[in-house]
């Protein structure tokens, strides 16, 4: 219970002060607006700047909107014209869509990878997962988004170059699947590349050190197959740290989809966050923390069940 | 010289269409999905309420206009089939066509023209485009009469497409008048009078439209769907134009991928058809901060920059030469005036006699702004080219638009790179930046803090003549006046291109780019 209390305590501090933050930069929507209208007389500013209550002082805007907060109201988006809940439960599902799938595939790859080269530390396979690994990593996402694009969209055109879906097709659940499905590759590679380095360098370490633990020998001794004590007896115990690890870079993948996002024009959150700081969409960005924020404590949440399903010492503790 | 010989064949290609209309060209085709794409997202659909090239596109597409536009900037019948001037220039009279319908089916009438009309004055970004309609009169359903507080030639300009939409009042009428700009139904199940009606919008990704089977010209529009993909990434574009994923998309401004693009078989990219949009870059000066001040100073900044380098360098042979505030494109234009081709003996010449002489290598210390990344080549050129005169120029960045667009409304700058449109008639886009009376009032506006009694005089004038050929002295002795006080150094306007695949039929290479309605444009079978 107090954890839940500290949780809306939090929130409430995230909201706030991002809503200062946002106060201090120069300039507002309604520039952004004439912008986007290629300029716009002053009455009309001035009309736009009422109209959203711009022109009130900056403590009765945070009292209104909090106020709006409190009763489950996220606002009004200035520059979208749409409620802001509808607008970002319209892109939810994308950004989930890629985030899940991408960090799946990273757990596994990562996983997959780190076991290979823990088996043979000095191994050519080893050295080549390490090189990979390290390559996906410092690699900025928006080079390695376009150039899997230049690749992979154009020189082969295998995948789509933007966007989730095609709307030119006609079809049944299973065309649409497919289809969504080719979107997803590229955007869903650039995404995890980002983690597979984590993921592949911490499980090989882990990995490692519970191939050296006693338990293991004992598992060797009596007869077992090299196979049958990595990978039933010794993955499990490696995995916790990196499903702690993955329960940490939930966040820092809600981020990440940001670029990623907008290299692919992928219609999800991390494009509307992007596009509404730009436009000072206040509204529109504090709704977006306020469910980036929602997505990690589930996300953690998720991670400690993670832990007990793998662990069993740590259902003893709870 | 292969490009060129291209082009040459691609211009010949498009003035047959221009001379001798369709029966030139290939017989039009119907049906098929044109997809296009939209590089920025678009805030509202309801272009009465909402200016701006994202929503010109799908706004022309949704709501008919009474006038369009072709090639050479004569106004066509639309939904207006004839009009009138009176010879005061008083009234002008809408005789609109009698089988028009809204897509529910709700006949078009003069009563909607009336309230678009009101709708427009009261949230329009653009004021001067409606502000002297004083009333509009309906005598029957299908005759409207505006009446005017005084002669308004920008009005035939105004009342195309990407300016001027009729919308059903039976539909935008349920709330008051200044509350439009937010109706529900902008973006949600909009009822429009163009020859496409809303499938689907869906913010970010994609707006779908389908064709208007009882749009109120026979047999048009060709297309059954047009799909309007929303990708705002240009490199992203790039791609997909080529790998034949896009039919068409326009706006396109990046240089490089202009000229990448040309090189694709399959494709055309052409600067055409961007005359009203009149995109300009240029120097803004502010002319009431320190040595500024002194039109001496400014005219030294304008010798001492070589727009040969901008043109050619930056903006790779892609951008055209413009020397004052309206757009070569249009019919008002005047090359007539001082170029300013680099020449640094005369720069550092008028500095001296302004009293700045050189002190070691510096004479005195400017600021330039920018508001976007794209500009930055610009900046960092203009601050080199000034060394060589002595002026010691440091560049201040914006962190993003607001920023820049707060200081340039206040006025808090010396140089900024800018970029402004001249939306059709001068009186729209680019009186605002001249007239002493719109001093300071927020970005875009007569941010240089430039007066001058005789521009204001002619402007005025101008604004109220309707005799094109007076109309066009008047805006020749404006273009020499600003070209000789440089509240502004034109250097060249901005390269929008359409790119179009080879399978399109008459894409819209008019004046207003794609913010005009495509019921022409077929794709070939």
């Amino acid at each position: 219970m107090i954890r839940v209390m500290y949780a809306v305590l939090l929130l409430l501090a995230v909201l706030v002060l991002n809503f200062s933050l946002m106060h201090l930069a120069p300039g507002d929507v309604a520039d952004t607006i004439s912008q986007s209208m290629g300029g716009a007389d002053q009455e009309v500013l001035d009309q736009i700047r009422a109209d959203y209550g711009l022109d009130q002082p900056f403590i009765v805007q945070l009292g209104r909107y909090i106020g709006g907060v409190l009763q489950a109201d996220l606002g009004f988006s200035f520059f979208y014209n749409q409620p802001v809940t509808k607008l970002i439960l319209e892109r939810l599902p994308a950004t989930l869509l890629l985030v899940i799938t991408s960090q799946v595939l990273a757990l596994f790859l990562g996983v997959l990878l780190g076991v290979i080269s823990a088996r043979k530390p000095n191994g050519i396979s080893s050295h080549l997962v390490t090189f990979l690994a390290l390559f996906g990593y410092s690699a900025p996402v928006f080079w390695t988004g376009i150039l899997l694009l230049i690749g992979f969209s154009l020189q082969f055109q295998w995948f789509p170059v933007a966007g989730m879906r095609d709307v030119t097709i006609s079809g049944g659940f299973w065309v649409h699947f497919w289809d969504v499905t080719r979107h997803l590759v590229l955007p869903t590679i650039t995404l995890s590349s980002i983690f597979l380095a984590l993921y592949s360098r911490l499980s090989r370490a882990t990995m490692m050190e519970v191939l050296g633990s006693d338990y293991v020998r004992t598992a060797k001794a009596k007869g077992l197959t090299e196979r049958q004590v990595v990978y039933k007896h010794a993955l499990k115990n490696s995995l916790s740290p990196v499903i702690t690890l993955a329960g940490l870079q939930l966040s820092a993948v809600v981020s990440g989809a940001v670029l990623v996002e907008t290299v692919f024009s992928w219609p999800g959150l991390g494009t509307l966050a992007f596009q509404s700081i730009i436009a000072r969409d206040t509204p529109t960005i504090l709704g977006i923390l306020f469910f980036s924020a929602l997505v990690v404590i589930v996300g953690n949440l998720l991670t400690d069940l993670a832990l007990r399903l793998v662990d069993p010492r740590m259902r003893e503790r709870a | 010289m292969k490009h060129f010989i291209k082009g040459l064949v691609a211009s010949a290609a498009l003035s047959a269409v221009v001379v001798g209309g369709q029966a030139a060209a290939e017989e039009p085709v119907r049906g098929g999905t044109l997809v296009t794409v939209i590089g920025t997202n678009v805030r509202n659909l309801n272009s009465s309420v909402q200016s701006g090239i994202a929503t010109g596109y799908p706004g022309s597409q949704l709501f008919a206009s009474p006038l369009r536009y072709d090639e050479d900037w004569t106004p066509q019948p639309y939904l207006a089939e004839s009009w009138e001037v009176s010879e005061d220039g008083l009234t002008v009279t809408l005789n609109l066509v009698k089988n028009a319908k809204f897509h529910d089916g709700v006949p078009i009438t003069s009563k909607d023209v009336a309230f678009s009309v009101e709708v427009i004055k009261e949230n329009h970004p653009f004021k001067s485009m409606f502000a002297p309609v004083s009333s509009v009169d309906t005598p029957d359903d299908h005759t409207a009469v505006l009446n005017l507080s005084k002669p308004h030639p920008a009005l035939m300009l105004a009342m195309s497409g990407q300016l001027m939409s009729i919308i059903p009042q039976h539909v935008y009428g349920d709330v008051p008048i200044k509350e439009v700009k937010t109706h529900p139904r902008n973006n949600e199940n909009p009822v429009g009078s163009g020859p496409f009606k809303l499938v689907e919008y869906k913010s970010g990704e994609h707006i779908i439209l389908e064709r208007f089977d009882d749009f109120f010209i026979e047999g048009r529009p060709y297309l059954d769907k047009v799909v309007m993909r929303i990708i705002t990434d240009p490199a992203a574009r790039a791609i997909a134009y080529e790998n034949g994923e896009l039919h068409m998309g326009a706006f396109e401004s990046l240089p490089r991928i202009i000229n990448r693009l040309k090189k694709v078989d399959g494709l055309s990219v052409t600067p055409e058809g961007y005359g009203a949009i009149g995109p300009l870059d240029w120097l803004a000066m502010n002319t009431q901060s320190g040595p500024l001040k002194d039109v001496r100073v400014r005219k030294a900044i304008a010798y001492a920059i070589d727009k040969n380098f901008i043109q050619k360098a930056l903006m790779l042979g892609t951008s055209e030469d413009s020397r004052t505030g309206i757009h070569p494109d249009s019919p008002f234009y005047s090359a007539d005036v001082e170029a300013y081709d680099v020449d640094l003996d005369k720069a550092n010449a008028l500095l001296d006699e302004a009293g700045f002489p050189m002190d070691g290598d510096k004479r005195f210390s400017l600021t330039i702004d920018f508001g976007w990344p794209g500009v930055k080549p610009q900046v960092e050129y203009v601050k080199a080219a000034l060394k060589k005169v002595g002026i010691d120029v440091s560049v201040r960045a914006s962190a993003d638009f607001p920023t820049w667009a707060k200081r340039m409304g206040q006025m808090d700058f010396d140089m900024s790179w800018d970029t402004v449109f001249n939306w059709g008639d001068p009186v729209i886009g680019v009186h605002r930046t001249y007239v002493s009376d719109n001093i300071g009032k927020g970005v875009w506006s007569n941010t240089q803090g430039y007066s001058n009694a005789r521009v204001d005089e002619l402007l005025d004038m101008a604004a109220r003549e309707n005799d094109p050929e007076k109309r066009k002295a008047m805006y020749g002795e404006f273009q020499q006046i600003i070209a000789d006080e440089l509240p502004v150094y034109h250097t060249n306007t901005l390269p929008y291109h359409t790119v179009y695949s080879d399978k399109v039929g008459n894409p819209p290479l008019g004046i207003w780019g794609t913010s005009t309605p495509i019921d022409m444009t077929y794709l070939k079978k």
